[in-house]
């Protein structure tokens, strides 16, 4: 085994190393607390942050990747196989391996379109096939399929319970007496009963069905979660050193700074995002398909890929808070610390970083969060026309785009779509909920009125 | 049944937390129309409060609990919202501090005032327009302003249209919440008047809430003192001005500063305000009075009337006891007043700061703001100088400009006769420590995301990098000890602490690296009257001890009087007159300064002037000549030079 370590790879754990070394400095500091406080007082907060926590565990299992050792060859050398894997495809275990033949309807036992099957006796018979997988134990699929499903479910339900338990004993040094500890409790008692659901049942059925190859929907759904994850959380790391450097400085020294600074983004709004991120893109995919020496396996090019599209998304989408935060800078810089401060010589630097970078971080932490929804949903559109992520890799846009076509037919298939969209779903709307709540604890109006 | 307003023992609870906060306990007071009732009191008493309770406009989370308050007889809690909203503004209308927000600035004044004869009046089309005229002429205002929008008018005339429309709805009580504190002098002066006389003519009653002692003097019929959530005073204007029987009415006396107290410390009211969550049995001002006595603590207060019509929260006023100080009186005349040196620590000379006007395309400039135009200035060590002037003359650019936090356009600025001009850098840099600056807004001044040492010590850090941090921390404790805040302090955020305390970290900053000469730019504008005495003598104390040199701007003449050595008037950029603060004041020369001085209340409403519009900027001539009340054909057309007068004086009028 070899571990590989993607560029992406890299830059999320980088992102978590930051976001725990943020959590350590809001501890220490009394003022930066307190609309923390607020925040996890807030149920719908709470929960919604539970469930993102819950999403970036996903995302994060995704992102360790490794390549298997293959069996030694005569020479003795040791290969590795050309294909990627990560700690979440060996925990899905056999999801990815039981491949069908082609569209299958969730918890279906047989194949969604009739196909000519050749009998044994040497008859051709145009019929539903029974599925490899999907319900294989069952001998009268018929008959036993719902009884089947049910045992599996109250299985599921009572190991999920069982874990909730434990999580909720184990836990208790983290929650202690917590305002919310009651929202906690309810969150992770759901997200266990639908975990142990899924774990009954993923392995005996397709839970979401299958796509046009015969892959587990559930099983793509997962891996896109990262994609999803990825594209918020990167990009928003690309846009912030542009947009805190640019419009903080065009905010502070005014004057020729500001000028080009308010020319360079006047100009970027005016190109229309979606045509500067299309021509980026397929720049990039040429650049990428003449190259092929350049990569050992597909997955790093479509992992280069997808952060080049962050890069990309994080062009263009650092404006809107170079925009705010030179607003929010033309304010505190006349404010009389700031003065005092000049009037002690301090110089420009230390008044950045003393002065006005700490009472603005209120307004990045707050676009931060609100962006990042924004970015999930950029994502699949762009992925949806065709210039988003590498088609190999699974994410919300591909799956929408190839359940497309699928739409038109009779009868529809349905269940790729609505996977994509229920995770799409919960992920973006649980984004907004936090959002939304850190935005009410940040924002001084609101605390005044508090 | 009477006309007017009745408070009954209002109280109003402010819900949520542990245990309600009572920011209003128990107010009663009656504002029969064709009275003028002043609700005086320091920030955080409940006036506002009180105020908006009986509007029933209290925010969220913010309850009447008991008491009542009617209006003509009928009581206003009871009233379903859809009655009370022809109630307000109707026959209860009320004016509020900020001119600047109170009118909507997307529609004319024609349109609000319409607005509220449609609605309370009934009347539209012609017959609004007439009596939108009407109301016009009733305020002073011109009729074409009519179709002027908000941002058109300036403070003065904004707070006018905002009477016309409170007036529209023919009120039997007016209620004014600061109508003038956002003001200047000259406009508050008129504003008041105007306030006076619609009062008196249309037999309203009107209930001023304000924090100034001389307002109210100039405006009530009787006075409502206010502390901590309860009145402790109500009597009549004579009575409360001649011999005030609540012990916090006569503190509030003796802490104003003013031309009679010069050079005498001003007497201190000890301790602050009880907070309004904490429990107080007894009397609310027990910790602070200098009369208090054993029972103070122990029983509650009630209003007596100790004289006809005047009450008392107090168990130990008589009316007998007037004659008793009730402050440990103001220490003698400082003995050894620092006598200026003779060399100046900073000389202006001709200092300008000109603002371009940018216009079109291509951003031409068409044009200067002359902010601060030639402007010669000496402040000599261990001297007070006072600049003095509108809102608007120059005073605070002429500051940021001697500091070198703008870059002035001409003159020079010596600092211990060297030009500070001409420095740049690190050499620069050097020179900041000599000259420091205190800000008006004790709240805007100090970073909130920074500890009060490291806000102390950043001065230190910046302009001392030698010092190791030992030393630094040292000094810090050092300061803050002088400046009366507590040891802990220096862990502390800003938002611990209250105004007066935040004035005191600021001028500790500006302390610490050891000044020469201290800008105060209002630095006790901000600050109830109480903290202000505290302050001034602070400054007055460090004045002494260090030999520090002041350049003191503030609009209010009473602080100057008290104390500033020289005074220099201050007109559109440029110092109309200047010379020693006593001689100044009691005999000013120039036209202007004669204006700000009368228009300083607390002398009674007789000889308020009437300053003209200033919407025209004179190209030559006189600056003042529009508004001068002495104007005469010359002024118009050369502009007089500031010329050295006999007793080193300097004035700049062609009288």
């Amino acid at each position: 085994m070899r571990p590989v370590l993607l560029w992406t790879d890299g830059l999320i754990f980088l992102l978590v190393a930051g976001l725990i070394a943020f959590v350590v400095l809001v501890r220490r500091h009394e003022h930066l607390r307190a609309p923390w406080r607020k925040v996890a007082a807030n149920p719908v907060a709470v929960a919604a942050a539970i469930v993102l926590l819950f999403f970036t565990a996903i995302a994060i299992l995704d992102s360790v990747h490794f390549r298997l050792a293959l069996p030694a060859g005569p020479s003795g050398a040791v290969h590795y196989s050309p294909e990627v894997k990560s700690v979440l495809d060996v925990l899905s275990g056999p999801l990815a391996e039981q491949q069908e033949k082609s569209y299958s309807a969730p918890f279906a036992t047989h194949l969604f379109s009739r196909e000519t099957v050749t009998l044994p006796d040497g008859r051709q018979l145009r019929t539903y096939p029974r599925l490899r997988y999907g319900g294989a134990s069952l001998h009268d699929p018929e008959r036993g399929r719902s009884g089947d499903i049910l045992m599996r479910t109250a299985e599921g339900l009572a190991g999920g319970a069982l874990v909730w338990l434990m999580l909720w004993l184990g836990l208790k040094p983290v929650y202690g007496k917590a305002a919310s500890r009651r929202t906690i409790a309810n969150t992770l008692l759901a997200l266990c009963l639908i975990s142990g659901f899924l774990v009954a049942l993923a392995t005996h059925y397709h839970v979401f069905g299958t796509d046009k190859v015969g892959q587990d929907v559930l099983y793509i759904t997962l891996k896109s979660i990262r994609t999803g994850v990825l594209i918020g959380a990167l990009t928003t790391l690309v846009t912030l050193p542009l947009s805190i450097g640019l419009g903080v400085s065009a905010g502070y020294f005014g004057g020729r700074v500001d000028d080009a600074v308010q020319y360079l983004y006047t100009t970027l709004n005016a190109i229309p995002g979606v045509l500067l991120i299309a021509a980026a893109v397929l720049i990039m995919q040429t650049q990428l398909e003449s190259h092929p020496g350049w990569f050992e396996t597909g997955t790093e090019r479509a992992d280069l890929r997808l952060l080049f599209l962050c890069l990309i998304l994080g062009m263009t989408s650092w404006t809107g808070l170079a925009r705010l935060l030179r607003g929010e800078t033309l304010k505190v810089r006349e404010l009389d610390y700031v003065m005092a401060a000049r009037a002690f010589g301090v110089s420009d630097v230390r008044i950045l970083l003393r002065h006005i970078l700490p009472n603005i971080q209120h307004i990045v932490l707050i676009s931060v969060v609100m962006d990042f929804s924004g970015l999930v949903l950029a994502e699949a559109v762009l992925s949806y026309i065709g210039v988003g992520v590498d088609p190999t890799m699974s994410s919300f846009g591909n799956m929408i785009n190839g359940a497309r076509l699928e739409l038109a037919r009779e009868p529809v298939v349905w269940w790729q779509l609505a996977a994509a969209f229920v995770f799409m779903f919960v992920l973006v709307l649980s984004a907004n909920l936090f959002a939304d709540s850190v935005q009410d604890a940040m924002d001084p109006r609101s605390r005044r009125n508090a | 049944m009477s006309k007017g307003l009745r408070l009954d023992n209002l109280r109003v609870a402010l819900e949520g937390g542990s245990h309600p906060l009572i920011p209003v306990d128990g107010v009663s007071l009656d504002v029969p129309a064709g009275q003028c009732v002043a609700l005086l009191g320091e920030s955080g008493c409940g006036k506002s409060l009180t105020a908006l309770a009986m509007m029933r406009l209290l925010p969220e989370g913010v309850k009447v609990v008991r008491g009542d308050v009617s209006l003509d007889g009928e009581s206003l809690l009871d009233l379903p919202e859809r009655d009370m909203r022809h109630v307000r503004g109707g026959r209860l209308a009320m004016i509020f501090q900020e001119p600047m927000t109170s009118l909507n600035p997307v529609l004319t004044v024609a349109d609000q005032i319409r607005e509220s004869l449609a609605a309370h009046r009934g009347l539209t089309g012609r017959s609004a327009d007439t009596e939108a005229g009407r109301l016009m002429a009733a305020v002073g205002l011109p009729i074409e302003r009519l179709s002027s929008y908000p941002f058109q008018l300036s403070g003065g005339q904004r707070q006018r249209a905002l009477i016309a429309m409170m007036l529209a709805g023919d009120p039997t009580v007016l209620v004014a919440d600061e109508p003038t504190t956002a003001l200047d002098v000259t406009v508050q002066a008129q504003i008041l008047r105007l306030l006076k006389t619609l009062q008196q003519e249309r037999g309203m009653g009107l209930l001023l809430i304000t924090h100034d002692l001389d307002v109210a003097r100039d405006m009530a019929d009787r006075v409502a003192v206010m502390y901590a959530g309860q009145i402790v005073e109500w009597a009549s204007r004579a009575q409360l001005y001649g011999a005030a029987l609540h012990p916090y009415t006569r503190c509030l006396f003796q802490v104003l500063p003013s031309i009679d107290r010069r050079g005498g410390r001003l007497a201190q009211i000890p301790g602050m305000v009880p907070a309004p969550g904490t429990a107080l049995v007894g009397c609310r001002f027990a910790g602070r009075c200098p009369d208090v006595v054993e029972r103070c603590r122990s029983e509650p207060q009630a209003l007596r009337e100790l004289a006809p019509g005047h009450w008392v929260r107090c168990g130990q006023a008589e009316p007998g006891r007037l004659a008793s100080d009730a402050l440990p009186d103001a220490r003698d005349a400082s003995s050894g007043d620092v006598k200026a040196t003779p060399s100046p620590i900073l000389e202006l000379r001709n200092l300008a700061v000109h603002f371009p006007i940018r216009k079109g395309l291509f951003q031409r400039v068409a044009g200067y703001t002359k902010a601060v135009d030639g402007v010669s200035l000496d402040i000599r060590a261990g001297q007070t100088v006072a600049l003095v002037g509108e809102s608007g003359c120059g005073k605070t650019t002429l500051a940021r400009a001697a500091l070198r936090l703008i870059e002035p356009t001409g003159g020079q600025v010596l600092l211990a006769g060297e030009d500070i001009g001409r420095l740049e850098g690190e050499a620069l840099r050097q020179k900041r420590g000599d000259m420091q600056i205190v800000f008006q807004d004790p709240f805007s001044s100090l970073n909130p995301r920074m500890r009060v040492g490291e806000i102390i010590a950043e001065g230190l850090a910046a302009l001392r990098p030698e010092l190791d941090k030992a030393v630094r921390a040292t000094r810090v404790t050092e300061v803050l000890e002088r400046v009366g805040l507590p040891a802990d302090a220096f862990g502390r955020y800003p938002h611990e602490f209250s105004g007066g305390q935040r004035q005191r970290i600021a001028i500790a900053r500006a302390l610490v690296v050891e000044p020469k000469l201290l800008i105060c730019d209002e630095p006790t504008s901000a600050l109830d009257v109480s903290v202000q005495a505290q302050i001034l003598n602070l400054l007055a104390d460090l004045q002494q001890e260090r030999g520090l040199a002041y350049l003191f701007i503030t609009h209010n003449l009473a602080v100057v009087g008290y104390l500033a050595d020289r005074v220099a008037v201050m007109y559109r950029g440029r110092i109309v007159e200047e010379g020693e603060a006593a001689a100044l004041l009691n005999a000013p020369a120039h036209p202007y300064t004669r204006m700000l001085l009368e228009s300083a209340p607390g002398k009674g409403m007789t000889k308020v002037p009437e300053p003209g519009t200033r919407a025209r900027i004179p190209s030559d001539g006189c600056a003042f000549a529009d508004r001068c009340p002495m104007v005469m054909p010359l002024c118009r057309t050369v502009a007089p030079e500031l010329k050295e007068r006999e007793g080193g004086s300097r004035l700049s009028c062609h009288l």
